[in-house]
């Protein structure tokens, strides 16, 4: 009787024994996952700048001024008025 | 005795211990009144403090969002910049790092050194443009002294000086200044964020469930501009503004449908992306913030107003000769008289004569009331900023002089799109549309200017102007019917009344004839002495840029078929049905 007695103190501080590792053990698993969120963010805003950058690179490269010029300075083509019959060489 | 004297306990006095309680009392009463002050009393105020110590904010700037033209190729995009700062005091403590940094911002290290030293009581000085990130990373790599970089968004306009009046510019802190970017700065801005976080030494964020304030990030704006049409329009304006030497000149392109702008094109013209362009008059959209007198342009309205009545009809013929007209101190004159005409030569000569007779045969209230059922009364509310609204003085101020001037678009004025939008109407079968530029939300109804039947009259008259004999033969599209008219219009002169040297040359027409999807106008302004007719100098670049358009719309020649364009609104099926009569064109 006694000894029951003794036993419910002893595994109640057993338990909070556990129980304030298991906080310890928690907030380090929670530091550990903001600092990886906290990453992740950064990695996302990276790859956002590096899309907006792409963006930009595409619409220069795509610029109808500079598609104009190429098409006709280095490929030779011209825009026809009107229907243009062209004689194919044999 | 003693000894038991001893073992007998004296009574103590009462009041020690009630002395001792008292204390005891005192003391919990003390403890407890403090842990009371501190937990409820002062609590909010001690809390602050604490998180002042070790809770940092974090802002988190919005994405301002990007404007799109209607196939959703970017006209303006935020792209991530960093400006390099210094604090001059401390860089100039080490030489070496400022001949550094000067060579690599490409500055000569003298030059920045002066800089530094005029500047040496500030602890904050840019000393670069904003920087490509890795351009920033190269400098930062230097470990100078006091120098640090500060991130921002940068705005850039992929598409430069052939949107740049429309889109607009944004100021140093990322607001919207001109254009467009003014006009949707709610929607482009977004809200910035905020973080709460606490930071380990070494400035690893390590709790951040606090307080936050979500960003949110800016939207994208479509417009309903197709780049390639503008690009195409930009082109042809510029190299004729070229051509002729003239001082400017715009374009607009519209779906006469939906009342879609496709492009909108000014001259002169300067490149958003160049700070130093920014102030230039090159700036002004002059297509919606410049208005000017439509000169022969109205005269198809006229007429339109004309079948309305009933006063005429499309067989009516009116008599010019001898090619003056007197109307009180006026003399209306023709530059070559064309004698017995009816409406549609009177239309594809642009007589000016024939269009006075009509006008005083109407009446000041009668034209007065067709101008306004074409909307010139009221803005085109395009919502572009600085929108110039139109002066049509109310017909009772009208003297006989001012209805005959009226009837050949002299005595008023009007932006270019009160122009697109009223020949919109007569394309779209007498329905005149919402002038729209941003893509969004549900359409506006088309407002009914004239009947479906007058507009058809008014189409088949405007056809003459394209073909041999007529004023625009060089509006003429291989392929595709065109219907339109010229303008030339005498400037006002600078101590008033009109100067005959400088003029603005006109064409504005639709394509294609049959059943017209797109509406064009062209302007050139004070085109130089050789060529100002507005069939010579505007109707060339007109027939190129619609060409053009209908080429990259894959718009089918009898206008049946659209694909890239939107449906017509759905309320077009309320449209009046064709009652046959004897004005009905003969086709």
């Amino acid at each position: 009787m006694t000894r029951g007695l003794l036993m419910v103190p002893l595994a109640l501080s057993v338990a909070v024994l556990i129980s304030a590792l298991l906080v310890v053990r928690t907030k380090h698993e929670n530091r550990a996952l903001v600092n990886e969120i906290e990453q992740l963010r950064g990695e996302r805003e990276r790859i956002e700048m590096e899309w907006a950058q792409l963006q930009l690179e595409e619409a220069t490269l795509a610029h109808n001024a500079r598609v104009d010029r190429i098409a006709r300075e280095q490929l030779g083509m011209t825009e026809p008025r009107d229907y243009v019959i062209v004689h194919a060489r044999p | 005795m003693t000894a038991l004297r001893n073992l007998t306990a004296e009574p103590v006095a009462a009041w020690r211990r009630y002395l001792v309680l008292g204390a005891m009392g005192l003391g919990a009463i003390i403890v407890l009144g403090r842990a009371f002050q501190l937990q409820v009393l002062e609590r909010e105020f001690l809390l602050k403090e604490g998180n002042k110590r070790h809770i940092r904010t974090v802002m988190i700037p919005a994405h301002r969002g990007a404007i799109l033209d209607r196939r959703g190729e970017p006209l303006a995009l935020s792209a991530p910049v960093e400006t390099i700062w210094a604090v001059p005091s401390a860089l100039l403590e080490s030489p070496r790092h400022v001949v550094a940094l000067a060579q690599l911002l490409g500055r000569r290290p003298t030059e920045l050194q002066k800089f530094l030293q005029a500047r040496i009581d500030r602890k904050f000085v840019y000393v670069s443009d904003p920087l490509s990130p890795s351009e920033a990373k190269r400098v930062l790599a230097l470990k100078a002294p006091g120098v640090f970089s500060e991130p921002a968004y940068a705005r850039y306009y992929p598409a430069g000086e052939i949107t740049g009046q429309l889109v607009g510019f944004t100021g140093r802190d990322g607001d919207g200044l001109e254009g467009v970017e003014k006009a949707q700065e709610a929607a482009l801005a977004g809200q910035q964020g905020r973080r709460q976080v606490i930071r380990d030494r070494t400035g690893r964020v390590v709790e951040d469930n606090l307080d936050t304030l979500e960003t949110q990030a800016g939207e994208d704006v479509q417009l309903t501009i197709d780049l390639r049409i503008q690009y195409l329009a930009y082109r042809e304006l510029k190299a004729a503004v070229a051509e002729h030497k003239a001082r400017g000149g715009l374009v607009v392109v519209a779906d006469s449908a939906t009342g879609e702008v496709l492009a909108v094109a000014a001259q002169p013209g300067f490149n958003p992306n160049n700070q130093g362009e920014r102030r230039s008059k090159g700036t002004r959209l002059s297509a919606i913030v410049d208005s000017f007198e439509p000169g022969s342009t109205v005269k198809p309205l006229v007429v339109a107003q004309a079948l309305e009545t009933g006063l005429y009809q499309a067989s009516s013929l009116i008599d010019t000769t001898p090619g003056t007209y007197k109307v009180g101190a006026l003399t209306v004159r023709d530059v070559h008289p064309q004698g017995l005409v009816n409406l549609s030569t009177m239309l594809s000569k642009s007589s000016n004569v024939g269009a006075a007779k009509i006008g005083m045969t109407l009446g000041a209230e009668s034209l007065w009331n067709g101008y306004q059922r074409f909307g010139f009364g009221e803005p085109v509310y395009t919502g572009f900023p600085g929108e110039v609204g139109p002066v049509l003085r109310h017909f009772s101020e009208w003297g006989q002089i001012a209805t005959a001037t009226a009837s050949y678009g002299y005595g008023f004025s009007l932006n270019a799109m009160h122009l697109v939008r009223a020949y919109a109407a007569l394309a779209n079968d007498g329905l005149m549309p919402q002038l729209k530029l941003v893509k969004s939300g549900a359409p506006l109804p088309p407002q009914r200017a004239i009947s479906a039947n007058t507009a058809r009259t008014v189409r088949h008259m405007l056809e003459q102007v394209v073909l041999p004999g007529g004023t625009a033969t060089r509006a003429a599209i291989p392929g595709y019917g065109v219907a339109g008219k010229t303008g030339t219009v005498r400037k006002i002169a600078e101590g008033g009344g009109y100067d005959g040297g400088r003029h603005q040359s006109l064409f504005i027409g639709m394509v294609p004839a049959e059943r017209p999807r797109l509406v064009g106008l062209v302007m050139i302004d004070e085109p130089g002495a050789d060529a100002y007719y507005g069939g010579l100098v505007a109707a060339p670049v007109f027939a190129r840029v619609m060409q053009g358009a209908a080429r990259q719309l894959q718009l089918s020649p009898d206008g049946s078929r659209a694909p890239d364009l939107a449906p017509p609104n759905a309320s077009r099926t309320v449209a009046l049905p064709i009652v046959p009569t004897a004005a009905r064109p003969q086709t």
